[in-house]
């Protein structure tokens, strides 16, 4: 009896494994593509196998090695920086006792991570143009020179990074705000009586409570390490900032794409997946380890 | 108490006002913006709009919405929200349900891990590309929806919310004689609408903001909102339009560049207050479980 009405649960995965296989499954054995010189009239049966050389071609060619340490730059750079803030700007709000306030900050500072980067990259690239607010507002106020911050390739680093920050930091948050309402207040009464201020509080009490979810929220964030931003970087970037800006997502899409170097460009994309892959992997293990963390 | 000290209180002004600081620049770029939108081009070349409008006109956003390809644009927007939002549902639901009993399902974690695994690993843009080229999905808006209906991660977070549902509710259903089907339509369905309502209001704001799929799958006459802003505000093409005398002193490449960041925000703007309401919620519950 339960076992015949166990059997519809097989169907309803049914669709979902059938998604699945057709648009996620189907197009990792297209990764044979890295090792053919594929062309599409010819197909993935016909077309010459090539061994690795698209590989080889990859790692000899100057552009792409740029693109692989911008990638690593740019993405190990947001790692950090996107979990250092969240967690110093979940402690500052943590301190704030006025439940309006609190809720209104929380309101405006979760709000960029729903925009897409089209329009958030038409906001920063209008106020940091030429022409924006802070090149003929802010900077000359201060007694500044203009800055062309989308055309240098130094500036465009640093503008990625931080504006990525700026759209991300708030909704970054919440996991941490979770933890620190989660707090048992008793701990914080028993460290009163011992007469401890709150700064002491923080490290005693309010830190500890904090690192298992930092733990698990900083090893998952590893398996970005070759993830700048596809999104961002795409509407942010031109050619003046190439050497510095271009990623791998956005070498591939021009190259692989734009250009019809399937090879190259799978070979590129199936580099990057396979570190991601590995990555996830030991962060995974660690976080299961370090912080008795698990997806089900 | 410790908050009664003078040096916190000098702490706790300093801290309010840092962070309503920093949470004003979370706003006010958008305001700028907006306001760019609604003055005149020569105020806006002249460097005189800040905040608030300076000689208030319409004429960028009458300029953007009387093109002709902005209409079909909105039309397939709201089509790929609409078909994203219920066949994604729909298949989240069908696969989150099952899989919450994965211990007593039989290969139930080998079918978990059969769908986790495409998060940590993906074929990439070249083999997707052409796979939709050859399943003859090219220019048809299928190609928009049907490769990201699943969404494995909203899928674990519906497993989860199921898991947390007392088993007694089930096990009553099915001894009164009812399948899974209607257990998971009566039973199941009813008490995780919040956790549904968060999912669709994610599911519908993706399908808003996408853009890349639309420029690499669809052609130049059939892309979605989000793909013809993309292409305007990252390359604008004022060439193709001719510009009368009368509308020069208010239309700048920057005004009607505002106006269009401005149509592709509002929508988001307009659920947002719905969206707050679930997602702290439905994220917590995901993430923070032991």
């Amino acid at each position: 009896m339960r076992l015949r009405k166990n059997a519809v649960l097989y169907w309803m995965l049914l669709p979902g494994m059938i998604l699945v296989f057709v648009f996620h499954y189907l197009p990792m054995a297209g990764l044979v593509m890295a090792f053919q010189d594929f062309k599409p009239w010819l197909g993935f049966v016909k077309s010459p196998w090539v061994g690795w050389e698209n590989f080889q071609m990859a790692f000899q060619r100057e552009d792409s090695l740029q693109v692989v340490w911008n990638t690593f730059f740019i993405a190990c750079t947001k790692i950090i920086v996107n979990l250092v803030v969240p967690v110093v700007f979940a402690l500052l709000l943590n301190e704030i006792r006025h439940m309006g306030l609190k809720k209104v900050i929380q309101t405006l500072v979760y709000l960029p991570h729903f925009l897409s980067w089209v329009v958030f990259g038409g906001i920063v690239g209008d106020i940091l143009s030429s022409q924006g607010i802070i090149n003929t507002l802010v900077l000359p106020s201060l007694g500044l020179d203009p800055i062309l911050f989308l055309a240098d390739g130094n500036w465009f680093r640093f503008v990625v990074i931080v504006s990525d920050n700026w759209k991300e930091f708030g909704f970054a948050t919440i996991v941490f705000l979770a933890a620190l309402s989660n707090i048992d207040p008793s701990l914080y009464e028993a460290a009163e009586v011992d007469g401890a201020n709150r700064w002491r509080q923080t490290w005693a009490v309010t830190l500890p409570a904090l690192v298992p979810i930092v733990i698990v929220v900083g090893t998952l964030a590893m398996s970005s390490v070759l993830n700048a931003g596809f999104d961002q970087i795409f509407n942010l970037y031109n050619p003046l900032v190439y050497d510095k800006g271009d990623i791998i997502d956005t070498f591939v899409y021009r190259v692989g794409l734009l250009n019809s170097e399937f090879g190259l460009g799978t070979a590129i994309g199936l580099f990057k997946s396979a570190v991601g892959f590995i990555m996830v992997i030991i962060a995974y293990v660690l976080a299961s380890r370090f912080a008795n963390y698990r997806i089900f | 108490m410790y908050y009664k000290t003078k040096s916190y209180r000098i702490f706790y002004a300093l801290n309010i006002i840092l962070l309503s600081l920093i949470s004003l620049a979370c706003i006010l770029p958008l305001i700028h913006v907006l306001a760019l939108s609604f003055s005149s081009g020569l105020a806006v070349s002249a460097n005189k709009v800040t905040f608030w409008p300076v000689d208030f006109n319409l004429d960028s956003y009458k300029r953007t919405l009387g093109d002709a390809d902005f209409l079909v644009a909105f039309y397939l927007s709201v089509a790929r929200v609409v078909l994203g939002v219920v066949i994604g549902i729909a298949v989240t639901v069908l696969t989150a349900y099952p899989l919450s009993k994965m211990d007593s399902l039989k290969g139930g974690r080998v079918i978990a891990w059969f769908f986790v695994f495409t998060m940590l690993f993906n074929g990439g843009l070249i083999p997707s590309y052409i796979l939709i080229q050859k399943l003859h999905l090219m220019n048809t808006i299928w190609a928009l929806v049907l490769p990201g209906a699943l969404g494995v991660y909203n899928m674990i977070l519906m497993l989860n919310f199921f898991r947390a549902i007392p088993k007694e509710l089930e096990e009553a259903s099915l001894i009164d004689g009812a399948g899974h089907m209607t257990t998971l339509i009566r039973i199941y369905l009813p008490i995780s609408m919040p956790s549904i309502a968060t999912i669709v209001l994610f599911v519908a704001v993706g399908h808003w903001n996408a853009w890349f799929d639309g420029l690499i799958y669809m052609q130049k006459e059939n892309w979605p909102m989000s793909t013809l802003l993309q292409t305007m505000i990252k390359a604008p093409d004022l060439s193709q339009r001719t510009v009368s005398d009368a509308e020069i002193v208010n239309l700048t490449e920057r005004t009607l560049k505002s106006a269009k960041i401005f149509i592709g925000t509002l929508p988001i703007l307009l659920v947002y207050p719905f969206l707050q309401r679930y997602f702290v919620k439905g994220i917590v519950l995901g993430a923070v479980k032991g």
